[in-house]
């Protein structure tokens, strides 16, 4: 593998024929067969990302969509986000919710995978397939069955709130209202993501555990070694690829949690927005759109995540995954 | 011996214990879409219906859901993730081929930039999107939704195809254009054949993006004609927030294709993702 890649990095566009090699395939051929993708993605993804980074410059509103060109604004779009606590108030909710729903994501998802691996075959497939149902809910879906067991009349959780002691749970849960403070809002927003996202983390684990030979862990018996430290020094090190993945793509898919937040609060509820929110908001949420505003706080959101990107392409290159 | 037999029980208790906590939420929407009203509200909540009941999916099949019929924006979601299917899986077969059979300048390039488009946030390009389907005056229709769903799904099929197409004896072809069958006809006859279970893994998956897609379709579509089904769910969600019976019900005919779906190519989309990963 290594060594096809140094030969196609030196061959210049036209080489001069060296020593004679039957040239089997035409040139042309992998090139026609990648356009139609190229051609897509680069229309459709990359032209719209330039353009978000054109506009966050502009002033783009209701006449800028009746068809007036827009007005160049320089970095007063940028001035106002920075200068407005309520950026950096969404930015704070984006930070914080990542940070506590990939925590919750790697720790459980890593011992429902840990769990799969130490269970019988039959139960282990059993208990694999009734994750993948998690893992398989619509977000849409997941959104509305969480807010139906969060509800506050006739909801589940408030109920069985209820039932506990008071001592140990407080009073008043009969009719509590999850959706009325951020805080509580991003309690339920964090149970729904970390339980449809634990599953992929689990079954990735689980592909990696079933990789590392079995011996090492007779070994590491042998010499008296217990299972919290066969973790660390057997199964972490082997599978720290895994997991360095598995934690780009957590923090990269809730960074940008747009449809679960939307259902379960709505444009209405600003106190609650994260950043993707507060982007969709300014350019569509209300009837005197502001779209360059709108670019400027997604093209702040897009920047982290393509930081965080780089490092996500740097491990799969590492690991040969471009090959 | 009795030590490990306690270990055993507890180890095949949490097991039991995980699945029913992963499974649960979903068995709760699929419960109270055949509950009535009555034990729906119920101040001591039972697991399963006392008395199932259809009513609520009747509802759903025959009433009126926010001034659109649930068939409606099941034919409109059904149209968008076939075309999305289709158009897709047939650009992944041309590019997954091209990136396993053949070392070309920029093959790296070509890879790198497929994992970061996967990155690229939706929730951003919405924006401009919006404004140049507006521009094409392809806003309000479902073929301007498709390609941008196509845009979104491809990049994910090349990614996972492509390890099926390698997977093909390379001799197999050779074979076959010894025998004197051109380019055309060993695609044909010989690979396309062998990557065809690859194929409807990845058309599943493609299947379940569009499915599934919110954002755009919530913004893009005007008219209640084009709507998807997860759109109808946010106008019924919004709109009769607790009628929580029909918005089961709703919710169960959303979601149960795509577990179906989901649970035929488990196997195959977890190593699609971190097939490399794994070789540790």
């Amino acid at each position: 593998m290594l060594d096809t890649a140094p030969a196609v990095r030196k061959a210049p566009g036209r080489k001069t024929s060296g020593p004679a090699r039957p040239r089997r395939r035409p040139r042309l051929g992998p090139y026609l067969l990648i356009a139609p993708t190229v051609v897509i993605i680069a229309v459709l993804m990359f032209w719209p990302m330039i353009q978000i980074a054109i506009m966050s410059f502009q002033k783009v509103g209701n006449r800028q969509l009746r068809g007036e060109p827009a007005e160049q604004v320089g970095t007063e779009n940028f001035d106002k986000i920075f200068s407005d606590p309520f950026f950096w108030q969404t930015l704070w909710h984006t930070v914080l919710f990542a940070a506590v729903a990939v925590a919750l994501t790697l720790l459980v998802g890593t011992l429902v995978g840990l769990l799969l691996n130490k269970l019988g075959k039959r139960m282990s497939n059993v208990v694999a397939g009734g994750v993948m149902v998690a893992w398989a809910t619509p977000p849409i879906t997941a959104a509305i069955i969480f807010s139906w067991l969060f509800g506050s009349t006739g909801g589940l959780v408030n109920w069985l709130l209820d039932l506990l002691p008071d001592w140990l749970v407080g009073g008043g849960w009969a009719d509590y209202n999850w959706f009325a403070t951020p805080l509580s809002t991003y309690t339920v927003l964090t149970v729904c993501v970390v339980w449809q996202a634990c599953p992929f983390v689990a079954v990735s684990v689980l592909a990696g555990l079933k990789s590392v030979p079995s011996e090492l862990y007779e070994a590491a018996r042998v010499d008296g070694s217990g299972p919290w430290r066969s973790f660390w020094s057997i199964t972490f090190p082997l599978l720290k690829p895994i997991f360095l993945v598995l934690l780009v793509m957590s923090i990269i898919w809730d960074f940008k949690v747009f449809t679960q937040l939307f259902v379960m609060s709505g444009l209405a509820n600003r106190d609650a927005f994260n950043l993707s929110l507060y982007a969709y908001s300014e350019a569509f949420g209300s009837i005197n759109p502001k779209l360059g505003m709108g670019s400027a706080i997604a093209l702040v959101l897009t920047l982290i995540l393509l930081l965080v990107t780089a490092v996500y392409v740097r491990v799969m290159v590492r690991q040969g995954e471009t090959k | 011996m009795k030590s490990r037999r306690l270990g055993r029980i507890v180890l095949n208790g949490t097991g039991v214990l995980v699945f029913l906590a992963a499974v649960f939420p979903v068995l709760w929407m699929v419960s109270t879409a055949f509950k009535p009203n009555t034990e729906i509200f119920s101040s001591t909540p039972q697991p399963l219906p006392k008395h199932p009941t259809l009513e609520h999916f009747d509802l759903v099949l025959n009433g009126k859901i926010a001034e659109g019929s649930f068939w409606g924006y099941f034919g409109n979601s059904l149209v968008l993730a076939l075309a999305t299917v289709v158009i897709s899986s047939l650009l992944a077969l041309l590019a997954a081929t091209a990136v396993a059979r053949f070392r070309f300048r920029f093959r790296t390039t070509f890879l790198v930039m497929l994992l970061v488009v996967q990155m690229v946030p939706c929730e951003a390009l919405v924006i401009s999107l919006f404004l140049d389907l507006k521009r094409l005056d392809m806003l309000n229709s479902l073929v301007g939704l498709t390609v941008v769903y196509v845009a979104f799904a491809v990049p994910f099929a090349i990614w996972m195809l492509r390890g099926f197409v390698a997977a093909v004896p390379k001799e197999l072809e050779e074979a076959a254009a010894i025998d004197g069958a051109g380019a055309m006809r060993t695609f044909f006859t010989v690979l396309l054949p062998l990557v065809a279970p690859g194929l409807v893994a990845t058309s599943i998956f493609s299947f379940i993006t569009a499915w599934n897609e919110f954002i755009f379709a919530f913004t893009f579509l005007e008219d209640q004609d084009k709507a998807t089904l997860p759109m109808m769910m946010q106008f019924f969600f919004g709109r009769s927030g607790n009628a929580w019976g029909p918005i089961m019900a709703a919710s169960t005919l959303l979601t149960l294709p795509v577990i179906a779906f989901f649970l035929i190519v488990q196997r195959r989309m977890v190593s699609g993702l971190t097939a490399g990963a794994v070789k540790g």
